[in-house]
C-alpha cells in the first residue's frame, strides 16, 4: 500500500479536475456548433427537416447518456477509427449536448412573435439574414439561463466517461480509493470539487433567471 | 453486425429490465413522497429545517450521481452504515431524485392560490386536510409535466448503478458482452429498450395523472 498524505489526495483529485473542465469546455462548444446545425433543421420550413431534427434530439433524450458512451466507444472501431476514451468522451458528449443545446434555443426561437419574423421580411432580409440579425440574437438571449443550467447538467454528465475508462476526476479518485481505502474521504473530496464547479454556474443561472422574470 | 446471440440473451434482457423497472417505480414513490414533506417543510417548516433542505437541495444538484452513489454505497460502511447494492441504489435515485422534485413540487405548491386555502380553512377543514385534500391535488395537477419528465431522466440515470453490481439492465449489457465479444450489437440493442422504456413510461405516466387528477393533465 502506498501512503497518501491528506495533501497527496487533495493534489492528485485537483490535477485530475483539470481534465474534467476540459472535457466539459470541449462537449460545450462542441455541442454548441452541432446543435447550431440541428437547431436550423428543426426550425427549417421543411416539415421533414424537422422531423429528422425532432428524432435526432428524441433519441438523445430518450436514451441514457452512458449507453450513447458506450457506443461511441465501441461503434467507431468498426468504422475503422482507432479510438481512444478521449475521443469517444469528447464525441460522445458533444453529440448529448448538442440535442439538448438545439432543443432550449429551439424554445427560445418558438418564444418569439411571428411578427418578428414579418418585421425582417418586410425589410427585405432574406432567411439567412432573419435568423443571424432578428431571431438567433433574441432567441439567445432569452435562453440563457437554461444554457448555463445546461452546462452544469454537462459538468455532471462528465463523470460517466469514467465508466468508458478517460482518466477525469472520477476514474482518478476510484484508483486514490483503491490505494488508500478510504472512500468517504476521496468521495468526499470529489464531490466538493464538483460541487465547487458547478455551485457558481448554478447561482449565475438563477441570478440569470431573476433578471429575465423581471 | 452480428446478431446470432439475441434470441438466448433475451430472457437476462427481460430480467434487467424487469430490475429497471422495480428501481423506477420504488424511486418514484418514494421520491415523489419524500418530495412532499420536503416541499411542505421548506414552506412551513422551522428555520432550521428550511435551511437543512436548501443545503440538501443545493449539494445533490451540484455534484453527479455517480459520485453520490459511490459515497452512499462505499463511503457509508466507514461510518458503520453498510448497505447492498440495490438497496444503496434505490436510497442514492430517491435522495437524487426527491432533490430535483423539491423544486417542482414546491413550484406548484406556489401556484395553488391563497384563497383555496382560506376557503377550505373557513369550511372548518383542519390543517392537515387543507393541504392533503384541497392544495396537493391542485398542485400535482400543475407540475405533473415537469415531474413526468423527471421521473424519465431518473430512469435513464438509473443506467449508473450498474457500476455498484445491481443486476438491471445495463448491467446485463455489461456481462452479455463480455460474453458474446459483440459489444456494440449488445449496447444498441439495450439501448433501444432503454428508449421503448422511456417512452413506455412516459406515456404510462402521463395517462395515469390523467385518471387520477383529472383533466388537463398532459
Amino acid at each position: 500500500m502506498i501512503e497518501f498524505t491528506f495533501w497527496d489526495i487533495v493534489r492528485n483529485l485537483l490535477l485530475a479536475a483539470r481534465w474534467t473542465v476540459l472535457l466539459s469546455l470541449a462537449a460545450f462548444i462542441g455541442g454548441g456548433i452541432v446543435g447550431m446545425i440541428v437547431l436550423f433543421f428543426r426550425i427549417a420550413k421543411n416539415t421533414w427537416s424537422r422531423r429528422l431534427a425532432s428524432g435526432y434530439i428524441a433519441l438523445f433524450q430518450g436514451t441514457p447518456l452512458l449507453m450513447q458512451l458506450f457506443l461511441m466507444f465501441f461503434g467507431l472501431p468498426m468504422l475503422g477509427l482507432r479510438i481512444e476514451p478521449w475521443t469517444a468522451a469528447v464525441l460522445g458528449l458533444t453529440f448529448f449536448a448538442s440535442a439538448y443545446l438545439a432543443e432550449i434555443w429551439r424554445s427560445g426561437v418558438d418564444a418569439l412573435p411571428a411578427g418578428q419574423w414579418d418585421a425582417g421580411a418586410s425589410l427585405g432580409l432574406h432567411y439567412l439574414q432573419e435568423l443571424r440579425l432578428i431571431i438567433l440574437p433574441q432567441a439567445f438571449s432569452i435562453t440563457r439561463a437554461p444554457t448555463v443550467g445546461f452546462l452544469v447538467q454537462l459538468i455532471k454528465s462528465t463523470a460517466l466517461t469514467s465508466i468508458i475508462g478517460f482518466e477525469e476526476l472520477v476514474r482518478t479518485s476510484n484508483a486514490i480509493n483503491n490505494a488508500t481505502f478510504e472512500p468517504f474521504k476521496v468521495y468526499g473530496l470529489v464531490a466538493l470539487i464538483f460541487f465547487a464547479m458547478c455551485f457558481p454556474l448554478t447561482q449565475y443561472a438563477r441570478s440569470l433567471e431573476k433578471r429575465a422574470a423581471h | 453486425m452480428a446478431f446470432a446471440w439475441l434470441p438466448g440473451a433475451a430472457g437476462d434482457i427481460a430480467r434487467g429490465a424487469a430490475t429497471t423497472i422495480l428501481l423506477i417505480a420504488v424511486t418514484t414513490l418514494a421520491g415523489t413522497f419524500l418530495s412532499i414533506l420536503g416541499a411542505a417543510g421548506r414552506r412551513n417548516g422551522p428555520v432550521l429545517l428550511k435551511r437543512a433542505i436548501a443545503i440538501y437541495v443545493e449539494i445533490v444538484r451540484n455534484t453527479p450521481f455517480l459520485v453520490q452513489l459511490f459515497f452512499i454505497f462505499f463511503g457509508l460502511p466507514s461510518l458503520g452504515i453498510r448497505l447492498d447494492p440495490m438497496l444503496a441504489a434505490m436510497l442514492a435515485m430517491t435522495l437524487n431524485m426527491a432533490a430535483y422534485t423539491i423544486e417542482i413540487v414546491g413550484a406548484g405548491l406556489d401556484a395553488v392560490p391563497v384563497g383555496q386555502t382560506e376557503a377550505a380553512l373557513s369550511l372548518g377543514l383542519r390543517p392537515r386536510q387543507v393541504f392533503i385534500k384541497i392544495v396537493l391535488p391542485q398542485a400535482l395537477k400543475v407540475i405533473f409535466p415537469a415531474l413526468t419528465s423527471q421521473i424519465v431522466i431518473m430512469m435513464l440515470e438509473s443506467a449508473v448503478v450498474s457500476q455498484i453490481a445491481v443486476r438491471e439492465l445495463t448491467y446485463e449489457a455489461d456481462m452479455l458482452q463480455a460474453r458474446t465479444f459483440r459489444s456494440f450489437e449488445t449496447y444498441l440493442v439495450v439501448t433501444i429498450v432503454y428508449l421503448v422504456l422511456s417512452m413506455a413510461l412516459r406515456r404510462l405516466l402521463v395517462s395515469g395523472g390523467r385518471r387520477a387528477l383529472g383533466a388537463g393533465v398532459s
